[in-house]
């Protein structure tokens, strides 16, 4: 299979090696969701057969459970979350002051967790992580994405948008070379599809399980052969912030079905 | 973790053909994939499904290894009565799970 990707892939370069094109026109942008077969879009539409629905309940227990040494839930502070966490994550990454550098949900959620509710941080990708960023982005549902605005922000999506074009890997791939120049075109019989990052964490069915942006990521530079960045590593945050800039005024999808 | 999602419709007519739909949380472990160390992961499946309207069974299956994770299982049934679908669900390792939903039928 990998190896077939592989070869797909060589066959695909072959025919459009000419580096980065051009960034796709906004009148051409289209969700992961427009490129599936309408049995998956199916799954994603109703909430009872949307299986990323299980995260989020579990995330809404989550939310209003008692932790840490402060004994304190994250509807202690922010009450309903309904309310509270609306549109926090069409606006994430974000700027966080103290740091000086940019966070994105997961990363704001294990912030809150060691300062407001003096517990520890849960791990990447841990079910407990994936079910509050699920509750909590999926309060976001059909928020459309906000540009990152923070001028403070402008080196981070530079980074990110560097990264983004930048060869890497074995088969000396960018995201750019299937993301904005052949994303019409199959890879292996699957869509290559834009690579907006509108519904994360999402449901993966290769997966049997939901994930984060950045295991997505991770998948795609494997495919490449590239090294994947550690887990945490302010390149992930970065292009996860040119990622969104990409997908300003997208509506959010939370919890996305992806093949 | 939440265990079980789902539908069935809240109001029907009597005879009418409604939808049941579940999704019940389950890693389905196929019991044939090994670990990093080369030791076989036990299996660990949900392997059978019934449920009960107003009591009386009215549909049921087996579950095997080729089934993915978190199985969605959808089916129809004739609206007779009010009441109850009582949905059960049992597995490997001693899993057994069970989730209940409300109907009310019109003339």
């Amino acid at each position: 299979m990998i190896l077939a990707r592989a070869i797909a892939c060589a066959a695909l370069l072959a025919t459009a090696l000419p580096a980065r094109a051009s960034e796709i026109p906004q009148a051409e942008r289209r969700s992961g969701y427009s490129f599936m077969a309408p049995d998956t879009k199916a799954i994603q539409d109703d909430d009872t057969t949307n299986p990323g629905m299980l995260w989020v309940l579990d995330g809404e227990t989550l939310w209003k459970k008692k932790i840490g040494t402060a004994d304190k839930a994250c509807a202690d502070c922010h009450d309903d979350a309904r309310t509270s966490m609306k549109g926090v994550a069409a606006r994430h990454p974000a700027f966080d002051k103290t740091l000086g550098h940019p966070v994105n949900l997961e990363q704001r959620i294990n912030l809150c967790r060691a300062q407001h509710q003096q517990a520890p941080p849960l791990a990447y990708e841990s079910h407990d992580l994936l079910a509050l960023s699920a509750f909590v982005a999926e309060q976001s549902r059909d928020v459309a994405i906000s540009a990152p605005s923070d001028p403070e922000l402008e080196p981070f999506v530079a980074n990110g948008r560097k990264l983004f074009g930048q060869r890497q890997g074995q088969l000396n791939l960018a995201c750019a070379n299937c993301h904005d120049d052949n994303w019409d075109k199959h890879l292996a019989g699957s869509a290559v599809t834009q690579a907006h990052p509108t519904g994360y964490p999402m449901y993966r069915l290769e997966w049997q399980t939901l994930g984060s942006l950045e295991r997505r990521m991770r998948a795609c530079m494997t495919g490449i052969r590239a090294q994947a960045f550690d887990f945490g590593a302010p390149e992930w945050v970065e292009l996860e912030l040119y990622l969104m800039s990409r997908a300003a005024g997208m509506p959010i999808e939370t919890p996305a079905v992806r093949p | 973790m939440t265990a079980a999602l789902i539908n069935v419709p809240a109001k029907a007519r009597r005879g009418d053909i409604i939808e049941v739909k579940t999704l019940m949380s389950h890693i389905m472990e196929t019991g044939y994939r090994r670990t990093a160390a080369g030791e076989l992961v036990p299996r660990n499946i949900i392997t059978s499904f019934t449920c009960r309207y107003n009591g009386k069974e009215v549909f049921r299956a087996d579950l095997f290894p080729a089934i993915a994770a978190n199985p969605f299982i959808s089916f129809f049934t004739v609206a007779t009565d009010s009441g109850k679908f009582d949905f059960e669900w049992i597995g490997d390792q001693g899993f057994s799970e069970t989730a209940s939903a409300a109907i009310t039928v019109v003339e």
